[in-house]
């Protein structure tokens, strides 16, 4: 086994252990530190494929600004442990079935696509970053102001709530 | 084949060569660190027409070591009801963070003349094409350390602080990162090596540096930057009449000294990224060419009048053991400087960290003067700066900047 794909399924397995670490926390902080911990371990995935861009924005963006304002939210709330309630109805019935459909889907796509794990580890062109800038500002120009325009909405649905109480 | 992956197929010299890197540069760091206090101390101390630390040690010298001692020997105490694990992982993740930092910084142009095991040693531990990013990506990070403590202490004060802090460092960061998008725009590159030997001023001097056409991108980056590592004037986090210590009130013994490093570590890094990014690095201010030949003999022209006042305020010196230390203290710096003059090629080759060092401490001189003399912002006020001041203006630069340099054409 070689050292980018044993690195490879150490990162992976970080990630999945804090995915389950983030469902399975009682207290809301440390879920969402567990969710920072996925947020690094994606990032060093990204790296080993060779984005380093992403990866560094990655860690700027999710794992830094987000997280951050996830953590200070729950602070300021000061909010408690949880408490375990069972699966809702609509958990049990809708829930449960589209996740095992969702497994079942990746699991399909990988079989058929993914040949062997060691292409995780392929790095592909994707390391420079005036390239990302070229591909952003014109083969994914659409989807790009698309998804900018939906955070200003975001922005403005949040100024608008912020300010009713005032008037 | 991606950097990581020609990063993990070195050879094994290679490894042995980083990690005496590592230890080496954590050594060097943590004593400067050290005697940054001791720094701190004695300007601030000028300032305000007092001595500073004088008791232990000739001036105070040996003060660093007997504050380390006594970290290590004060009872360790955890308040009841903490949240044992954050509690714990905190100082580890604000010192850690901080410390890695220092990883990404180029100190010098030149590798080592001679090689070990056949690699070349550069005085740097690593160069990756997105230096910047790493850096920016660790600030990021290091808002944990700080929010976790005053969470996880399960006490008042802490929480408010930390409160404080995490909301400072987001809103700062945000302009700090803005303003340096300038310098990216103009080195297009990430790359620390690359920035600096854009900046090359062999042909026109400091008219090279950045920090003329960035000069409103410094400002920007420079009070953010103080922001960001919760220095006076912004020091709201630790504000000591209003928070007791803040974040770190409920951290004692050398709990407490793991967030005391890290800050002063990030006070080193952000002096050394002002130099790097905005003046020059290691590139001198002087022009190269035989006019300007003689300030490659600065290094000497300070070492030597300084060694030579150290041995001659030695010499009166109070008591009998600063009258032995100094003037042998004095003689080693002197003859360092004298070494420079009698081998021209080592003199060369400390040009650039000379330059670099030099401009670092300047910085960090900066640092303590603005704690000397500055007031502590008003909380209000430190929102309406970072957000209504810092962050447009630094924004307008980058803008600015982008349409000059399509105007006067791509690089």
């Amino acid at each position: 086994m070689t050292a980018p794909l044993l690195i490879f399924f150490l990162l992976a397995a970080v990630a999945v252990i804090g995915a389950l670490s983030l469902i399975l926390q009682k207290h809301p902080i440390h879920s969402a530190l567990s969710l920072i911990v996925v947020m690094v371990a994606l990032a060093g995935l990204y790296l080993l494929m060779g984005a380093e861009f992403v990866a560094a924005v990655q860690i700027i963006v999710y794992g830094g600004a987000i997280m951050v304002l996830f953590v200070f939210v729950i602070m300021l709330l000061n909010a408690g442990e949880e408490e375990h309630t069972d699966f809702s109805k609509i958990a049990k019935f809708a829930g449960l079935p589209l996740a095992l459909a969702l497994t079942g889907l990746l699991a399909a796509a990988m079989v058929r696509h993914g040949g062997s794990v060691a292409n995780a580890t392929n790095p592909d062109s994707l390391a420079d970053t005036s390239k990302i800038s070229m591909l952003l500002f014109s083969t994914f120009v659409y989807p790009f102001e698309l998804t900018s325009f939906l955070i200003l909405v975001a922005i403005m649905g949040a100024l608008v709530l912020a300010q009713r109480e005032k008037s | 084949m991606s950097s990581v992956t020609s990063f993990l197929t070195q050879a094994g010299g290679f490894w042995v060569l980083t990690i005496i890197k590592i230890a080496l540069l954590l050594f060097i760091v943590l004593t400067v660190n050290a005697y940054l206090t001791w720094f701190e101390r004695k300007v601030v101390a000028l300032m305000q027409s007092r001595i500073g630390p004088h008791r232990v040690g000739p001036h105070g010298l040996l003060q660093p070591a007997a504050d380390g001692l006594k970290f290590l020997f004060k009872e360790d105490a955890m308040p009841a009801g903490v949240d044992k694990f954050l509690y714990l992982l905190a100082p580890f993740l604000a010192l850690t963070l901080a410390l890695a930092s220092m990883a990404v910084i180029p100190f010098g142009p030149d590798p080592l003349p001679f090689k070990f095991f056949g690699h070349q040693i550069d005085l740097w531990i690593t160069n990756p094409q997105i230096g910047l990013l790493v850096l920016f990506s660790i600030t990021a990070l290091g808002v944990y350390g700080v929010a976790l403590a005053g969470w996880a202490s399960n006490s008042k004060y802490p929480l408010l602080g930390g409160l404080r802090s995490s909301a400072q460092m987001v809103s700062y960061e945000l302009s700090m990162t803005m303003s340096v998008v300038g310098v990216l725009l103009m080195a297009n590159s990430f790359s620390l090596t690359k920035i600096i030997s854009d900046q090359d001023s062999s042909a026109h001097g400091f008219f090279s540096w950045n920090f003329i056409p960035q000069i409103v991108g410094f400002f920007c980056f420079f009070i953010s930057a103080i922001a960001e590592t919760n220095r006076v004037p912004f020091d709201l986090p630790e504000a000591e009449s209003e928070l007791v210590a803040g974040f770190h009130t409920e951290y004692s013994s050398f709990k407490f000294a793991m967030f005391f490093i890290a800050e002063y570590t990030s006070m080193i890094t952000v002096s050394a990224l002002c130099s790097i990014l905005f003046f020059g690095g290691w590139n001198s201010p002087f022009p190269g060419g035989s006019v300007w030949q003689f300030t490659h003999y600065l290094p000497s022209l300070i070492l030597i009048p300084f060694g030579l006042w150290v041995i001659y305020d030695g010499i009166k010196y109070e008591t009998i053991w600063g009258r032995l230390v100094l003037p042998g203290l004095g003689t080693a710096i002197a003859a360092m400087g004298a070494a420079l003059i009698v081998f021209p090629t080592v003199n060369e080759y400390v040009q650039g960290p000379f330059w670099l060092l030099g401009k670092m401490l300047f910085f960090l001189f900066f640092y303590v003067w603005a704690r000397g003399t500055l007031p502590r912002f008003r909380y209000d006020q430190l929102m309406n700066i970072g957000w209504k001041l810092l962050l447009p203006v630094s924004i307008a630069n980058v803008v600015i900047t982008a349409a000059v340099i399509v105007f006067r054409g791509m690089k």
